[in-house]
């Protein structure tokens, strides 16, 4: 028997699938930028390709990342995906081995109980139909914790699970059906023919015992066709995309392809790429500490896959970049997120059209073309010669003690250096690039940046997270970049600075500009162990958490902010230290609301070591150009 | 025997009614965890609305307190208490328990911590100090600066700590603009040369010769008022002290060069009295102060039936409010001992 | 008629009745922490803006509520949205949300970009 009219709806589906997956990659491909285009033929047929399909066995089969954090949640997604994998691999195998012929069509594969229904009987045979229902059962064991999870999303671990909309469900039920009705069509086959193993052959035999397995075999074939083309068919529309899209995202990763500003091809791809896992709802703090449920990235995506309103979902959000660092994917969500704040309030970012099935890429909004300067007020730039800048940012100046204690320190080191923002100076701009108001920033940037060529400095030394990283990232600067924390560092390696220990123990909050933002961890950390005794927290290095203050959230209430300070705090401080360290002005002031521990910057704690250090090496010119390029290798 | 009514905290409102209490006929057990009595009182120099001396007022409450149904004692800290039946047992910190009928807290205040609005520059500048520091100067008869020399430009800054969501404070204090205007006016008197300004928000001056003060600080101590919250001190190349402010009645930002900063330090809820309270369940309200039971007639009740409040520990109140809520607590207690037990 | 040495001119009165309270309305829907201003001056004395420039947020609060937009709409772009205010602000306003809702509110209602 070579057919059956029950597997065109199968068929129909899988080629449908195939065809679908063909025009879309080409769609995405014309779609994107030149130099992305020469990227991914170059990934293509070099040794990312390699590297991708590690990756693709890594993440998308075996879900590596998920099942470390959350190894139940992990087991599921891997057993679902991998052992429907193997269940397709072997299936092939076993229809090219013991088929009439070689190279069969898919469905000989899918159905080949149906078609070679007495398969089994010798010892080879039944040998192979144990791996098989092997698979089954551990296809099955996933699907059970699936749909449990559904009811009772603890079970798997997790707080919250994602809701659906009305297509996902017809979808997420052809799914959920392939399975069972694939054990029951083949256990009853296997039944009426007394073949099959562990799984199939005994679920089988009981079944035949007292039902009339082999007409009633028939129909659940159909609907193990059914369900396997509705699902097929229904996978563009649905949330179930981002198994197919994954594997385009990885390539294109690995090509060395970026998000960038604007919506394109790529963050197309990795919209649709969400498993909608929820990994990003946990870790969330305006979830867990301010009861906002609505914005995470997963919600953020599934706004922008259907069109919806998504202005304050993209607003509303610290930007901490918790999620980024989690999501098991690896989205890029913050620069995603960026781009839907760059565009107008109700422009969308992707438009559906063809019910669906292509979303087009809207021409990229033209950027508010608004030429009149917003900051021309701004007096012509005028600095001092100096070798070392220390700008203190807008943040540093409602926080004197740092001002105060970098004075200290950039005095102590005996360097040629002067105070750009003394008298408050024009904002680094990142704010603005955070709203989405880059035209803006680019007109503080180019004032700050004149300040900065015209004092002929080398070394930019800043207070504020913040403004390292815009700094860092957006100026066009011939200067090294700084954060106060690397400059000091840098000033003890050199033995610029003599420091006393401090008989005290301390904990240390990462700012998260500073810490996930930038990848500055390290240095902070070894000067406070240089004065102190530093405890750790818990939420240390890329777990670290936002104060609550993020200027990344222009939306967000002082409420909010305060509970969410005050739930930081609380965890900073549990082992009750003598003082909650940070590295950032608004860090402290957020923090220092909010508990009665003291909240202290590492600026000033460096200078209350110094306090009554003995003298310092003074002449130390002849340090100073080694103290600066040396840090170059070290961010 | 007569009813023993135990009072917790040796200040105004507790020396006050200890005085009366006794003198109504009970037995009454003064606690103080200071060394003296008095309470804050102590550090202040005159008083206003009429500038009379607060030793005379401590005179009046010293006199209140000899008597012989009191014991007083001093240097210990009530850290708790508990009730069985009509018996309260309270305990102090060096592990004694006392007994008694009644319990009445008059715990006061404590003076909010200015080093929490670091913008201020209290405790980093020199030259930033409080209006109690500036009591103190008073009473040493030794205002000057850190250097030694006279200020020539004084401001005062009112609001600190109060009426401030970031510090979790959104009540006004109710006195510190009045202390401010008496402070100014005190300042002139010992520096007449000086200038003298009052950066304000609202000039809150709604007790009985407030205005008058107000008045006569314009009018014979040519004292300035800006009206505008300052944003943050910083220091100069002349190491003078800078505020920055706008001047919202012009609508211009103003900076202002100062010798000295008078920061007008709100009052809170004595971190002892927070502790107690989340002890023994004391009701505290949205401001932290001990709960009253009716805003209108039980401000000397709170949720538990025999423990009785008198003073700042109920809310800021100057010392005429301290005095006359002293009195009612007097009057409610002697109330419940003889009829309102159940 | 005698004329008097000042005359009502329409820059000198905020006519209330006639003006547009839009704006304001679309930013309060918003941000309804706009009504706990209490107009102290703390946001403008520290306004990195303000130091270069007459610019306060004070003032823009209260021309929003009175409807004097003209005003607000020539001035609100020079904020830099650099977060001082809202550190120092003793009500908790969300000042940088009003200046973003107000500048919205302009694009959308009149079509004004900025
Ligand atoms: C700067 C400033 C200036 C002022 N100037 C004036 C003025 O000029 N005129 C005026 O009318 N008012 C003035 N006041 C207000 C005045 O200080 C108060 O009205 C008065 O002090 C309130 O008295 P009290 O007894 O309620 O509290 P407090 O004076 O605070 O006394 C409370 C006492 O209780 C003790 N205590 C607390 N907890 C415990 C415990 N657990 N166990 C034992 N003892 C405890 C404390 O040690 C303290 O002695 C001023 C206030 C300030 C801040
Ligand atoms: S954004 Fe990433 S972490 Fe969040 S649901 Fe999607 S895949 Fe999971
Ligand atoms: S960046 Fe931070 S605040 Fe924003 S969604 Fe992610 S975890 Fe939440
Ligand atoms: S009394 Fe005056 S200074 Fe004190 S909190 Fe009230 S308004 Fe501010
Ligand atoms: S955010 Fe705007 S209004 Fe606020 S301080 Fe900065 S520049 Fe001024
Ligand atoms: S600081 Fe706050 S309350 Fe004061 S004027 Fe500005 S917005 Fe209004």
């Amino acid at each position: 028997m070579n057919f059956d009219p029950f597997i065109i709806p199968f068929n129909i589906g899988l080629y449908f699938i195939l065809i679908y997956a063909v025009v879309r990659s080409v769609i995405w491909f014309r779609e994107l930028s030149r130099p992305d285009k020469l990227r991914l033929q170059r990934g293509f047929f070099g040794k990312a390709f390699g590297q991708s399909l590690k990756e693709i066995f890594l993440e998308s089969l075996i879900h590596r990342k998920i099942l470390k954090s959350n190894p139940r949640l992990g087991y599921m997604h891997m057993s679902l995906a991998f052992g429907w994998f193997l269940l397709i691999l072997f299936g092939t195998i076993e229809a090219d081995i013991f088929g009439e012929r070689h190279l069969n069509p898919p469905y000989k594969a899918i159905f080949f109980k149906f078609f070679s229904p007495d398969h089994g009987k010798t010892f080879f045979e039944a040998s192979y139909a144990f791996l098989m229902d092997l698979i089954l059962a551990f296809i099955l064991s996933g699907l059970v914790l699936a749909v449990t999870k559904r009811f009772f999303s603890r079970v798997v671990g997790m707080k919250k699970t994602t809701k659906l909309k009305p297509l996902d469900k017809v979808a997420l039920t052809s799914l959920w059906l392939i399975f069972p009705s694939r054990l029951i069509a083949e256990s009853l086959t296997s039944g009426a023919y007394g073949t099959g193993s562990f799984l199939t052959g005994n679920l089988g035999a009981a079944l035949a015992s007292f039902l009339p397995a082999n007409e009633l075999a028939y129909p659940f074939w159909w609907l193990y066709s059914l369900s396997l083309g509705t699902f097929f068919v229904l996978l563009p529309l649905t949330r179930y995309l981002h198994i197919p899209t994954e594997l385009f995202l990885i390539f294109m990763r690995n090509s060395g392809i970026r998000t960038g500003d604007k919506p394109g091809s790529f963050s197309e791809v990795e919209v649709h790429s969400c498993s909608s896992c929820g990994m990003c709802i946990d870790v969330c703090q305006l979830g867990f500490s301010a009861g906002i449920h609505t914005i995470q990235a997963t919600y953020l995506m599934k706004g922008i896959r259907n069109s919806d309103y998504i202005h304050d979902i993209a607003h509303n959000c610290l930007m901490c970049g918790r999620c980024d660092q989690i999501c098991p994917v690896g989205i890029e969500i913050s620069p995603i997120r960026m781009i839907v704040r760059r565009i107008e309030e109700n422009d969308r970012v992707y438009e559906n059209s063809w019910n669906g099935y292509f979303r087009n890429r809207l021409n990229v909004p033209a950027p508010k073309q608004d030429n009149k300067p917003s900051y021309d007020f701004l007096p012509a730039p005028v600095s001092k010669k100096a070798d070392v800048l220390y700008f203190a940012g807008c943040m540093t100046h409602l926080t004197p003690s740092i001002k105060k204690a970098m004075v200290k320190i950039l005095d102590a080191s005996g360097l040629n250096w002067s105070f750009i923002d003394e008298d408050g100076g024009a904002c680094c701009g990142r704010p603005l690039m955070l709203a989405g108001n880059d035209r803006e920033a680019r007109e503080l940037i180019n004032f700050n940046s004149q300040l900065i060529w015209k004092s002929g400095a080398h070394t930019l030394v800043t207070s504020c997270p913040i403004c390292y990283k815009v700094f860092r990232e957006s100026y066009y600067l011939d200067v090294e970049v700084l954060h106060h924390s690397q400059f000091i560092k840098n000033l003890i390696d050199e033995g610029l600075v003599n420091m006393n220990f401090l008989q005290k123990r301390v904990t240390y909050h990462t700012p998260c500009e500073l810490g996930r933002r930038s990848g500055v961890y390290e240095e902070p950390k070894e000067v406070i162990r240089h004065v102190a005794t530093l405890e750790p927290t818990g939420y240390d290095d890329e777990n670290s958490l936002c104060c609550g203050g993020s200027l990344g959230n222009i939306m967000l209430s002082h409420d909010k902010r305060r509970g969410i300070a005050e739930d930081v705090t609380a965890r900073l401080t549990a082992n009750d230290p003598d003082s909650l360290i940070t590295a950032c002005p608004l860090c402290k002031k957020t923090l220092a609301q909010a508990t009665s521990t003291r909240v202290v910057d590492i600026a000033e704690l460096v200078a209350e070591a110094i306090a009554d250090a003995p003298a310092l090496k003074k002449n130390p010119s002849r340090h100073k150009k080694k103290v600066v390029r040396e840090s170059a290798a070290s961010l | 025997m007569n009813p023993h009514v135990i009072v917790i905290g040796g200040g105004t409102a507790g020396m006050e009614a200890a005085g009366r209490l006794a003198r109504a006929g009970m037995s009454v057990t003064l606690i103080e965890k200071g060394k003296d009595l008095g309470g804050h009182l102590r550090d202040w120099y005159h008083l206003f609305p009429d500038r009379r001396s607060s030793d005379e007022v401590l005179e009046y409450l010293k006199g209140q307190i000899s008597h012989q149904n009191i014991r007083l004692l001093t240097g210990q800290q009530v850290t708790g208490f508990i009730h069985k039946g009509n018996e309260f047992t309270v305990s102090t910190g060096n592990g004694d328990t006392i007994n008694g009928d009644a319990l009445l807290l008059a715990t006061g205040f404590d003076l909010f911590k200015s080093e929490r609005k670091e913008e201020y520059g209290y405790g980093i500048y020199e030259n930033v100090i409080t209006s109690a520091d500036l009591e103190a100067m008073f009473r040493k008869k030794e205002v000057k600066l850190v250097s030694g020399k006279k200020p020539e430009r004084i401001g005062f800054l009112h609001c600190v700590g109060s009426r401030d969501e970031k510090v979790g404070n959104i009540y006004c204090s109710k006195l510190c603009c009045v202390t401010a205007v008496k402070q100014a006016i005190e300042v002139k008197k010992i520096f007449p040369a000086s200038k003298v300004f009052c950066f304000y928000m609202d000039m809150r001056m709604g007790g009985a010769l407030y205005e008058e003060l107000y008045k006569e600080a314009q009018e014979k101590y040519s004292v300035g008022f800006i009206r505008g919250k300052v944003s943050e001190v910083a220091v100069n190349i002349n190491n003078r002290l800078v505020a920055k402010v706008e001047d919202t009645l012009v609508g211009r930002p103003l900076k202002m060069e100062l010798d000295m900063l008078v920061l007008m330090a709100g009052m809170e809820m004595s971190e002892d009295a927070v502790r107690l309270a989340k002890e023994t369940n004391l009701q505290m309200g949205e401001n932290r102060f001990f709960k009253p039971a009716d805003h209108h007639f039980g401000t000397n009740m709170g949720n538990v039936n025999g423990v009785f409040y008198a003073g700042a520990c109920t809310a800021p109140l100057n010392i005429t409010e301290t005095i006359s809520h002293a009195r009612s607590a007097v009057t409610e207690i002697v109330n419940y001992l003889n009829t309102g037990r159940k | 008629m005698e004329k008097f040495g000042f005359s009502l001119t329409k820059a000198r009165v905020i006519d209330y009745d006639a003006n547009d309270r839009s704006i304001v309305s679309y930013i309060l829907e918003r941000e309804p922490s706009l009504n706990l201003c209490i107009e102290c001056g703390c946001c403008s004395a520290a306004c990195t803006t303000g130091n270069f420039t007459g610019f306060s947020l004070r003032e823009i609060h209260i021309l929003l509520k009175r409807g004097e937009n003209d005003l607000v709409r020539q001035k609100i772009r020079k904020c830099m949205l650099c977060g001082k205010c809202i550190l120092v602000c003793p009500r908790g306003v969300n000042t940088r949300n009003v200046v973003f809702l107000a500048k919205q509110a302009f694009t959308k209602n009149e079509g004004y970009e900025f």
